[in-house]
């Protein structure tokens, strides 16, 4: 099943008199339960299609389909209603709440949810998805006593209390060393293989990219390459789970 | 979102930054601590003076007979006989804005204490209750004459400060008696010192004694008595000043002069020379008036057409210049309170727009994960109201406690006033929501990509 479907998507930046063009009409598919790296140099404009297909951003041109719904020409309020359901974020620098408690800050986007938890549920679900995360002894920790490695935990734990079909990761590891980056990227895995998570990762790191089932690989606002990566034991893209 | 929860992400946000949200309250605490310090002193300053213009008899109406005219010869006002101290007694039962009415009959005439004499602005006839009319309960020596004196003609008065001065030299004059047109008068109680009211006439001067020992052992048969000697020698000679009927006989065979210096027959028809009257408040001056006038009409049984047999008089001025001054208190103080709650409100604005900078990647995260725009502005604005309004009631006890404080060190009078308070908790929440809705719209605004890139 597609989940995502972008057709020759164009941003043009305005900048004053001059028009800049970022993406130069990208056309891809991506299936649900897919475990996607999104890779390219800086200025290739992966960032951008990013947060076109975050739904943060609006394409200047071009469909883009998200689980069956036309996004591009929502407004911000009904794309920031898709973003609390459908999607789910974790960034490079955590972008947790400071002197806030983990259990907390993974509740937080359900106060912009629809549905009405009540407070106790609330503090169940997040209590649940810090388990899920492997903090469940950690709920009451704030950021600045976790470790980078549990604080981006934490961040997977929020970009997912929602439930969302889909979880994009930018740069997930860059402010993390080797070992925890390992951590992370393998709870992605585990996340994509056990729960079905869709996930895209922007990453300009081969070895993190090599822990993808798809590469994506961007220059210049236009798709280069897309490919399962190089490396033993990988799967081609488009396993359903 | 809930309300509920956007307060309590509120909470948890200020609890985040203790320290600023503590300087951002305080320009609302001390504006609203000011503003209920100012009111509470203002309200009892503003009390006492009313108090004070209303001792001046601000409240005060007089009522006095109308004029009588005979062939187109008018006599003045107060020429007619027709009120009584029934009427006095009726206004007060009947009216319910009048707090309280007196029968006044006056007389002037020498007053003889020892080798001293003295005649002095008035000797008022009249009940307690005048005192109370006046403002004047409190007395310097002594005590009032009591209602029994005033039914039983009791020679008893009570001194102002003049006639202290003049007839005892400054000494006690309690439990001596003083002479009126020869009639001994115990003095029983000294009043405070008044002065001279706005028409430079001295308050001082004054004898106040029970109305029926003026009206019927003092002024006598006359209304028109001025000089003791000539009074004297006139009544026990000319019967043609005798106004009242009674005295002419007719009813009762007539008696010998000696069996009638012996024993005088009292002749109890009583009409007094004006009532006064004190309203509940100033404001209610007009409806006393209406009052009266309905009650007077109908007992002394004038037809609709007719013209009122009496005339009512308010202390107009007196009434202006109180509501005046009262104006012009709640006047300033207001300026005052919106000043000081304005400074607070831009302080409040200015740490909610540096918060706002502060927290752009909050912010943008907060939209990443499905915070829409008017959700921010919300929040935003709720943290402002919850500061302005913690800050509001800190401000309250603040100020309370302040002009507690001046309560208990000055002496200033103060008045707690709970209109101030609503007024200080719904201003610093308005305070609140005007100035962190420019903050809570720019933070509102963000673009969540240029937010979250934000350093």
């Amino acid at each position: 099943m597609d989940l995502i479907t972008l057709r020759s998507i164009e941003k043009t930046y305005q900048m004053g008199d001059i028009s800049v063009p970022v993406l130069k009409g990208i056309s891809l598919t991506i299936r649900q339960g897919e475990l996607v790296a999104l890779t390219g140099s800086s200025g290739s404009g992966k960032s951008t299609l990013m947060n076109i297909l975050g739904c943060l951003d609006r394409p200047t041109a071009g469909e883009y389909w998200l689980d069956g719904q036309e996004t591009s020409t929502l407004s911000t309020d009904e794309r920031a209603l898709l973003r609390n359901r459908k999607l789910g974020f974790v960034f490079q620098s955590f972008n947790l709440l400071a002197r806030t408690s983990a259990i907390d800050n993974v509740a937080m986007p359900l106060s912009y949810a629809a549905e009405d938890l009540s407070e106790r549920e609330a503090r169940e679900r997040a209590a649940e998805m810090l388990g899920k995360v492997g903090l469940a002894d950690r709920l009451d920790h704030y950021p600045s006593q976790l470790s980078g490695g549990q604080q981006q935990r934490v961040a997977i734990a929020r970009a997912l209390i929602n439930r969302p079909p889909v979880l994009f990761a930018d740069e997930p590891t860059g402010n993390l060393d080797s070992k925890t980056s390992e951590e992370v990227l393998q709870m992605f895995e585990r996340l994509n293989t056990e729960d079905g998570i869709t996930i895209i990762m922007v990453t300009h790191d081969p070895k993190v990219a090599g822990h993808a089932k798809r590469v994506i690989r961007m220059d210049d606002g236009v798709i280069l390459d897309d490919a399962a990566p190089a490396g033993p034991g990988r799967e081609a893209p488009g396993g359903m789970p | 979102m809930r309300v509920y929860a956007t307060a309590r992400t509120a909470f948890k946000a200020l609890r985040r930054n203790p320290m600023r949200a503590m300087l951002t309250t305080l320009g609302i605490v001390i504006g609203v601590g000011a503003v209920i310090a100012m009111m509470e002193i203002g309200a009892g300053s503003s009390a006492a003076l009313k108090k004070t213009i209303a001792s001046m008899g601000a409240n005060v109406l007089v009522i006095q007979p109308g004029t009588a005219s005979s062939g187109g010869v008018s006599f003045g006002a107060g020429s007619t006989t027709t009120l009584t101290p029934e009427d006095s007694r009726a206004i007060l039962r009947e009216c319910p804005a009048i707090r309280n009415a007196t029968p006044m009959v006056r007389a002037r005439t020498q007053v003889v204490y020892g080798n001293r004499n003295w005649v002095p602005n008035a000797i008022y006839g009249t009940t307690p209750a005048y005192l109370e009319v006046q403002n004047w309960s409190i007395l310097a020596e002594g005590e009032p004459f009591s209602e029994r004196d005033v039914l039983n003609g009791n020679r008893v008065c009570i001194l102002g400060q003049t006639l202290v001065r003049e007839l005892f030299e400054g000494a006690s004059p309690l439990g001596k008696d003083i002479r009126i047109k020869n009639i001994a008068f115990r003095v029983i109680g000294v009043l405070t010192p008044k002065g001279a009211n706005m028409m430079g006439f001295d308050q001082d001067d004054v004898i106040l004694a029970p109305w029926t020992t003026i009206k019927y052992r003092v002024t006598g048969a006359s209304l028109s008595t001025s000089n003791q000697s000539t009074t004297v020698a006139t009544d026990s000679v000319n019967t043609l000043s005798n106004l009242y009927p009674a005295t002419q006989g007719g009813l009762y065979p007539d008696r010998a002069s000696v069996q009638q210096a012996d024993n005088p027959m009292p002749v109890r028809f009583a009409n007094i020379d004006s009532i006064m009257a004190a309203a509940n408040n100033s404001g209610e001056i007009s409806m006393a008036i209406e009052q009266i006038t309905g009650v007077l009409r109908e007992r002394h049984r004038i037809r609709p057409d007719d013209p009122d047999d009496f005339n009512i008089r308010d202390m107009a001025e007196l009434t202006k210049t109180l509501s005046t001054t009262t104006t012009l208190m709640t006047n300033l103080l207001l300026a005052v309170a919106m000043i000081s709650l304005v400074v607070g409100g831009v302080g409040i604005m200015n740490i909610m727009l540096v918060s706002v900078t502060e927290r752009t990647r909050e912010i943008g995260l907060r939209m990443a994960v499905g915070a829409r725009g008017r959700d921010i502005l919300r929040q935003f604005l709720v943290e402002a109201v919850v500061l302005c309004l913690t800050g509001g009631a800190m401000g309250i006890i603040l100020g309370h406690g302040g002009s507690l404080l001046v309560k208990l060190l000055l002496h200033w009078p103060v008045e707690t006033s709970p209109a101030a308070i609503a007024a200080a908790v719904l201003v610093s929440a308005g305070v609140g929501i005007i100035f962190g809705f420019y903050p809570a719209w720019k933070a509102s605004r963000l673009d969540p990509i240029e937010a979250l890139r934000y350093e």
